[in-house]
């Protein structure tokens, strides 16, 4: 991506892993991995994905839990286990799995999203074994007392500093998040609020980890050198021992009819690029209109899928009131989820006047629709995409994990360029059509402390006498 | 291109991978990996690892001159250049160059580091050929159109005023102005919003006519081309260059500022906090030895000593780490943490506690072999797409490292001994040394000098 992408629209199911690397987020790009799969007999899923380029393994466990799983006026739990669960188990001492991973030379983080929570290791193939042993442990033997939790406690407020407090556009997307649900956990931010994870008990966490970690809850994939067979000898071996649990169902508060739009602005006096950004309450794969999700997909492309789409053509290139511009859609959440447009307003320009010309944007297509040339090459484009998701160990691994967290199946994510090239004109007019309803979006807007602030003149330089 | 707008040392970490520790994590490649050297008939080098299991072709390129040559009051041209060159080129304006890319799904993409101007190309096999041509358009006539000028400058703008408050913008900002001051490596390589103002098309066309040029090309091809297909291919992307590349020479630089602390007061939440001193240049005999040493220092991600102290006994921090940036003309080693407010004065005593340790005791036998089995283990993990391969032909190119290098790479670190960690721990680290930068409202901190915001 290039300059055009740099003020990115605020995603609202940032993951949030143990450290600052960078995770993928956004549309699932699948396509035909041909994967091998199958279930142990406690009930846990098995992917596995050949991939003998290089002698490099990927291994995941994700569990069907996440922060929209937590009980209400406790949000964090699910991130913050996620960090216990790199200390100690009954028989390693914290930091030990680290270890262990280091001396091998492996990588290892985890993240945490709305809906689950997944842990890996890059390796080489001759110690996947290992990984294994060390994965099923921490499945049910996590010791967690007051010393191993409360310093963690520490590290996670700062994180939630460090990632969302010290950045408005962040705040901003936190307030958003929770006007854009009524009810529905997706309104709580995945890290937590301050205030909730200051009061979190060991017994919480307990419970959340009593809970959802089991293996009839969990999905292991094994993607690159490897072979489905060994892999599944010694899945049985390690995991396959390990009891299932009895799952509570996995129900959230759902979503009243939506019947007002709602703005959101805050000012910050850290703000000296205003931004702007309006969500529409939409289905995913697995909630609400399925049917349309496809369509969607390929109307995201059509609308925000870089320079040459509608979005940054018409205000960025041809009106010039947008710096950049774009619009996203993720579908793959287990609930509702949002369609989203964003822009960044060229210095001199009002905002409502770039809100004014998206609108118009908005109108036209919901009157005459996508043209067919559009739907072809946008379609092209997403098919061609899943060719490049093959050119990688770790990231089929991923889109196969989050699949199967969120509803989908194993034949849904082969299927995924089928069901785009199936997609027409009329699909994507009646998707537009059935989702941009202003009674359903919510408007976040970033502006600086006050009207007319100018930009910071510069830094003074003092010397201390 | 995201990294234009990133602070000026994590460019040139992603745009050098090679010089970053991080990146040097790995194992006895099972296999080794089958490196050619290709020349084209107009005698262009590329090495290429030929992999034809999938239908894609990824190459990167890079230029030796980056932000760093940019002239006095034109700090930002060679970013801005990297913004331009896919906007617009031979007989087509910016929107049908964009289009003919995105129709047929090739990633074009430039970047400016301090030291280096790169682009990366990644295409499926049937696009192959045109994707090499709009390669050849980009580089050899971009039009720099008035309205796509003026569109790519208002994002580096936009860009500069949505960063104007970030704490770790700030924190870098100040630490390269104070540590090379006088020195082009002490200026922003994304420009100020007035020298971004000042940049004309004839500046712009005099980058690309000084910089780009074929005597100073670095290429690395991977994926589902031949050498023989190759060969065409470079002629037809990069023959039409002008032969030599204008010289530039910048001075060789110490990092100043030392034992300084600098605190930058701001709003935050959260205090950010780099610090660093003088390191080791790619070339120096114990560059090994100080990344076995760093590894252990503050490299492991989870197992360093930083990490222990300041994350894990004492929850303090995030994120806390150290490593190694050696450039072209000056040498750093660097660390960053963030820590709230009240507890950025212990963190640093904690930090310099590290530093002196290490280097009076040494590190212990054990440390060592397993900063080693890692070092050794993860150098090879990284390997598994085109585009990092790619990356990496280009890296060793780029630093004279030899065709070898990569298979040869983990003996390299399997020779570092105990001896040579703990000389070279003595001879380089220095806590007093170290250059801190604080943005935020620390407590109980005895700076050396204060920046205030006017007003």
């Amino acid at each position: 991506m290039s300059l055009k992408s740099v003020l990115r629209a605020p995603v609202r199911h940032a993951l949030i892993g143990l450290t600052v690397v960078p995770v993928l987020t956004g549309t699932a790009l699948a396509q035909v991995f041909d994967p091998t799969t199958f279930e142990l007999d406690n009930g846990m899923q098995v992917v596995v994905i050949e991939n003998h380029r290089a002698p490099v393994v990927t291994h995941m466990v994700w569990y069907k839990a996440g922060a929209a799983d937590e009980p209400a006026g406790k949000s964090g739990i699910a991130h913050y286990l996620e960090h216990l669960m790199f200390k100690g188990t009954k028989t390693r001492v914290p930091g030990e799995f680290s270890k262990i991973v280091a001396e091998l030379g492996g990588q290892e983080n985890a993240f945490t999203s709305q809906d689950y929570t997944a842990y890996f290791q890059k390796i080489a193939p001759e110690n996947l074994a290992t990984m294994m042993e060390l994965e099923a442990d921490r499945m049910t033997n996590l010791t967690l007392t007051d010393e191993i939790i409360e310093p963690e406690r520490k590290v996670i407020l700062e994180e939630r500093r460090s990632r969302t407090d010290n950045n408005p556009r962040a705040l901003l997307s936190e307030q958003v998040s929770a006007a854009t649900y009524l009810n529905h956990p997706y309104r709580l931010p995945v890290i937590g609020w301050a205030h909730e994870i200051e009061t979190l008990t060991r017994a919480d966490l307990e419970d959340f980890y009593g809970t959802w970690y089991a293996p009839n809850n969990a999905i292991l994939v094994v993607s690159g050198d490897v072979d489905p067979k060994e892999v599944h000898e010694l899945a049985k071996k390690y995991y396959g021992v390990i009891s299932p649990r009895k799952l509570p169902p996995r129900v959230r508060p759902a979503e009243p009819e939506q019947l007002a739009p709602r703005d959101v602005v805050m000012r910050d006096a850290r703000v000296e690029q205003p931004s702007w950004s309006r969500r529409y309450i939409a289905p995913s794969y697995s909630a609400g209109e399925t049917k349309h999700a496809y369509a969607l997909e390929i109307l995201s492309e059509i609308l925000g899928g870089g320079t040459t789409a509608r979005i940054y053509r018409s205000l960025v290139v041809d009106d010039a009131l947008a710096a950049s511009a774009g619009a996203w859609y993720s579908p793959g959440d287990l609930d509702l989820t949002t369609f989203g447009f964003w822009f960044s307003p060229r210095p001199g320009v009002e905002m409502s006047e770039v809100e004014a010309a998206l609108d118009v944007q908005v109108s036209a297509l919901l009157k005459d629709g996508v043209s067919a040339d559009e739907l072809k090459r946008a379609q092209q484009r997403l098919i061609d995409g899943a060719v490049f998701a093959r050119d990688s160990v770790g990231g089929p691994a991923r889109v196969f994990g989050a699949a199967l967290s969120t509803g989908e199946t194993v034949a849904d994510v082969e299927a995924w360029p089928d069901r785009i090239r199936a997609v027409t004109v009329d699909d994507v007019n009646a998707a537009a059509r059935a989702v941009f309803d202003m009674r359903r979006a919510t408007t976040g807007v970033l502006l600086p402390a006050q009207e007319g602030a100018t930009p910071d003149a510069g830094e003074k330089r003092e010397r201390k006498s | 291109m995201s990294i234009r707008l990133a602070p000026k040392c994590l460019a040139a970490v992603l745009a050098a991978p090679l010089l970053a520790a991080t990146f040097f994590m790995s194992p006895s490649p099972a296999r080794a990996m089958d490196i050619q050297s290709v020349v084209s008939d107009g005698g262009i080098e590329a090495w290429l690892v030929e992999d034809h299991s999938l239908p894609i072709v990824s190459l990167r390129f890079l230029f030796p001159g980056g932000a760093a040559t940019d002239p006095d009051g034109r700090e930002g041209l060679a970013n801005m250049v990297s913004g331009l060159l896919d906007e617009g080129a031979g007989d087509m304006d910016s929107q049908t160059f964009q289009a003919r890319l995105a129709d047929q799904s090739i990633s074009l993409s430039f970047d400016a580091s301090l030291d280096t101007f790169s682009g990366n190309l990644k295409t499926l096999s049937r696009n192959r050929d045109e994707a090499f041509d709009l390669l050849r358009l980009a580089l050899s006539e971009p039009r720099f159109d008035d309205d796509a000028v003026e569109r790519i400058r208002t994002q580096i703008l936009t860009g500069i005023a949505a960063r104007a408050n970030d704490p770790g913008r700030i924190a870098n900002e100040a630490f390269w102005a104070a540590t090379f001051r006088g020195h082009p490596y002490a200026r922003p390589p994304v420009g100020t919003p007035e020298s971004v103002a000042a940049i004309t098309v004839d500046d712009l066309r005099d980058f690309v006519s000084g910089r780009i040029a074929r005597d100073n090309l670095i290429v690395g091809v991977v994926g589902d081309v031949t050498p023989g297909e190759l060969k065409a291919l470079l002629d037809s992307s990069f023959g039409a260059l002008p032969e030599k590349a204008r010289p530039f020479d910048l001075p060789k630089t110490d990092p100043g500022a030392a034992g300084e602390v600098i605190v930058v007061q701001k709003d935050n939440p959260q205090a950010r906090v780099i610090f660093g001193q003088r390191g080791l240049y790619r070339d120096d005999p114990d560059y090994y030895a100080a990344l076995v040493l760093n590894h252990i220092l503050g490299g492991g991600s989870f197992t360093s000593r930083l990490y222990e102290e300041v994350r894990e006994k004492r929850g303090l921090a995030y994120s806390v780490y150290s490593y190694l940036l050696p450039m072209e003309f000056a040498a750093l080693w660097l660390g960053g943490a963030g820590t709230e407010n009240g507890a950025v004065s212990v963190s640093i005593d904690l930090i310099r506690k590290q530093w002196a340790n290490i280097r009076s005791f040494g590190v212990t036998q054990e440390e060592l072999d397993k900063a080693k089995a890692n070092l050794t283990g993860s150098f090879g993990l990284r390997f598994d797409n085109s585009s990092s391969i790619a990356g990496l032909l280009v890296a060793v190119q780029q630093r004279g490292l030899g065709i070898d290098y990569v298979n040869n790479r983990n003996s390299l670190i399997d020779q570092v001994t105990l001896e040579g960690v703990n000389e070279v721990a003595r001879r380089i680290l220095d806590p007093d040394a170290l250059t801190v930068v604080v943005v935020g409202k620390p407590e109980n901190i005895d700076a050396t000098h204060t920046i205030r915001e006017d007003g």
